[in-house]
């Protein structure tokens, strides 16, 4: 067999469309793959075979009657688990949606299925998105592919595991705080976490609403421009989806490096930021001025408030949003209670896990009656202090470079007894989802084995000037061509 | 600004999550060490700062008043832990 899960998306895409490749044998290969491998990396909670084949049927006829399969033909892709897919069991990773199994598909899972893409699994998160690990998953830990006993990040850990285990050449994730980003960073791929608003969340479980994005994983900038390009553009159904066009992203990734003027926050390289991958960072960025950027320290002193506010404003919209978790309409149901109130408090407490319940009570606590100025509305106040310091770093840098983690994977158990620790991991993601505003991670090197990854920062819906620094970046180098041992 | 025993039950009770003694005891652990963590914000000189919401600047979206295909009852009753003559079975709300 050809070796087709090494293929990017573009070559399968292309190849499948030219009708030398069947779909059919794409996936096989796809599913094949992830019977060898997933018993250990664990990247998805439901394998769907029948799905993968049926639509995988139906590209090859469509070629075979000379109809336009669509940019994304053949391609296999794993899909996060917080998406709502019609007919297939979609569990957020919690107890509480054990047998969910939406009527709809979201937006987007039908956007890569008009283009031709093939579903292989729905892929392992942390508890409704909460978290930096897949730690919290009710479900079980997925695995970093780079080393079976470390994370693959969080919370879309199965989404980048899967892709670094090259289970599919393709995932779509979620970002909240960093939860495409981090993974992406170490499992040594590309993720990225569009501007808010570019993307619909249509069929997203919600988490934080004014936070939430939907992202494509990748092995390759081409691809995650590619990905992007497809799933991009207004909804009708998502009133916070803008009606902006969507440029070509993968021909603006091409454009060049000359000129383009590069931001260094100093704040996103103090203490808790390991100096190995502080230094690969910023080597990254000479590389980009040796081909034609320039660079320049700056500061965003607000990011250093921007932790405390984040675990304010996401808390609080999440204790909203996870109300309709009640036991009533669907999911899990407590058995013995004690009238209706008593059923929700039970439901709740059996079907949610220790994290999830922790951001609920912290939510409900800013925001109830006496402490919403305090907390939620000066949280929100701090919000606009870091959108203006991104707004003036963007008067001066077409994209900011930083790191994405702060460290390299963990070990597994390594933070679970430590919340606050954990959360640290999203210090240099958090700012992002905050100013509403675009980032992606790449591989820029590796420390002690495992991967490194670069964070590039650009202003609102200006995606294609981070693609274009990206791709001349990765051009440079061969980090994204290196493959987890497994 | 630790919260009370009391505060975290009447905070449980908002959030409609039953929570034993011990898992009280656990949660209000972590949210002081949280609460503690965001008193830093306090400090900080926000007046006259618009606070913000939404990052994209968009109003209210409307739509056309118009009716569109959307989900039948079958399909909307089919995740029901209980469902009977088209409706979703609850325990009883309204006392005597």
């Amino acid at each position: 067999m050809a070796p087709y899960t090494d293929w990017s998306i573009s070559e399968i895409a292309e190849r499948v469309r030219s009708g030398e490749v069947a779909a059919a044998d794409v996936a096989e290969a796809s599913l094949a793959r992830i019977e060898a491998v997933d018993d250990r990396v664990r990247a998805l909670l439901t394998v769907t075979p029948e799905v993968a084949r049926a639509q995988a049927t139906a590209v090859d006829r469509a070629i075979a009657a000379g109809e336009d399969a669509g940019p994304l033909a053949g391609v296999p892709v794993a899909v996060k688990d917080n998406l709502c897919t019609h007919g297939v069991r979609t569990t957020c990773g919690s107890r509480i949606l054990p047998q969910f199994v939406p009527p709809y598909d979201a937006t987007v899972v039908a956007r890569l299925r008009e283009a031709g893409a093939v579903m292989v699994g729905k892929a392992n998160l942390d508890e409704f998105a909460m978290g930096s690990s897949t730690e919290n998953s009710a479900y079980g830990p997925s695995r970093n592919p780079w080393d079976l006993d470390r994370v693959p990040g969080g919370s879309s850990g199965g989404s980048a595991a899967a892709v670094a285990a090259r289970e599919a050449p393709a995932a779509l994730g979620s970002d909240t705080g960093g939860s495409i980003r981090q993974p992406a960073s170490l499992c040594g791929i590309v993720g990225v976490k569009p501007t808010y608003g570019r993307v619909s969340r249509y069929g997203l479980v919600a988490y934080a609403s004014s936070l939430d994005q939907v992202g494509p994983l990748a092995r390759s900038v081409d691809d995650s421009a590619l990905l992007l390009s497809v799933i991009a553009g207004a909804d009708p159904r998502d009133a916070t989806c803008v009606d902006v066009p969507v440029p070509d992203y993968r021909a603006a990734a091409a454009a060049g490096m000359r000129g383009l003027r590069i931001g260094v926050p100093r704040e996103f390289f103090a203490e808790g930021v390991d100096p190995a991958v502080g230094a690969l960072v910023r080597a990254a960025v000479e590389r980009l001025c040796e081909e034609g950027a320039s660079a320049e320290d700056c500061s965003l002193p607000s990011v250093s408030y921007c932790l405390s506010a984040y675990y304010i404003i996401a808390p609080a919209e999440a204790s909203s949003n996870l109300a309709r978790y009640d036991g009533v309409k669907y999911g899990h149901r407590a058995g013995a209670h004690a009238g209706h109130i008593g059923l929700m408090e039970r439901t709740r407490a059996e079907g949610f896990g220790a994290e999830v319940q922790q951001r609920i009570m912290i939510g409900t606590y800013a925001l109830s009656a006496g402490y919403y100025d305090a907390y939620y509305r000066r949280a929100q106040q701090v919000r606009t202090l870091i959108r203006r310091d991104f707004d003036a770093a963007f008067e001066r840098f077409d994209v900011l470079a930083t790191p994405t983690s702060p460290t390299v994977a963990f070990k597994v158990g390594e933070k679970a007894d430590d919340p606050l620790a954990m959360k640290l991991a999203d210090v240099c993601t958090l700012p992002v989802n905050m100013a509403g505003i675009p980032a992606m991670s790449l591989p820029c090197g590796f420390h002690e084995g495992l991967p490194v990854g670069l964070q590039l920062i650009a202003a609102a819906f200006c995606e294609e000037t981070m693609f274009r620094a990206a791709y001349a970046y990765e051009r440079t180098t061969d980090w994204h061509t290196r493959h987890a041992p497994l | 600004m630790a919260l009370t025993r009391e505060e975290l039950r009447s905070v449980a009770k908002l959030a409609r999550l039953e929570l034993t003694d011990h898992q009280l005891e656990l949660h209000g652990r972590w949210l002081n060490e949280l609460l503690a963590r965001v008193e830093e914000l306090q400090g900080l000189d926000v007046t006259g700062i618009e606070p913000t919401a939404h990052s994209i600047p968009l109003s209210n979206v409307f739509r056309d008043d118009a009716l569109r295909p959307s989900l039948s009852q079958t399909e909307a009753l089919a995740n029901a832990p209980e469902a009977r003559d088209g409706c979703f079975v609850v325990p009883r709300i309204i006392e005597d």
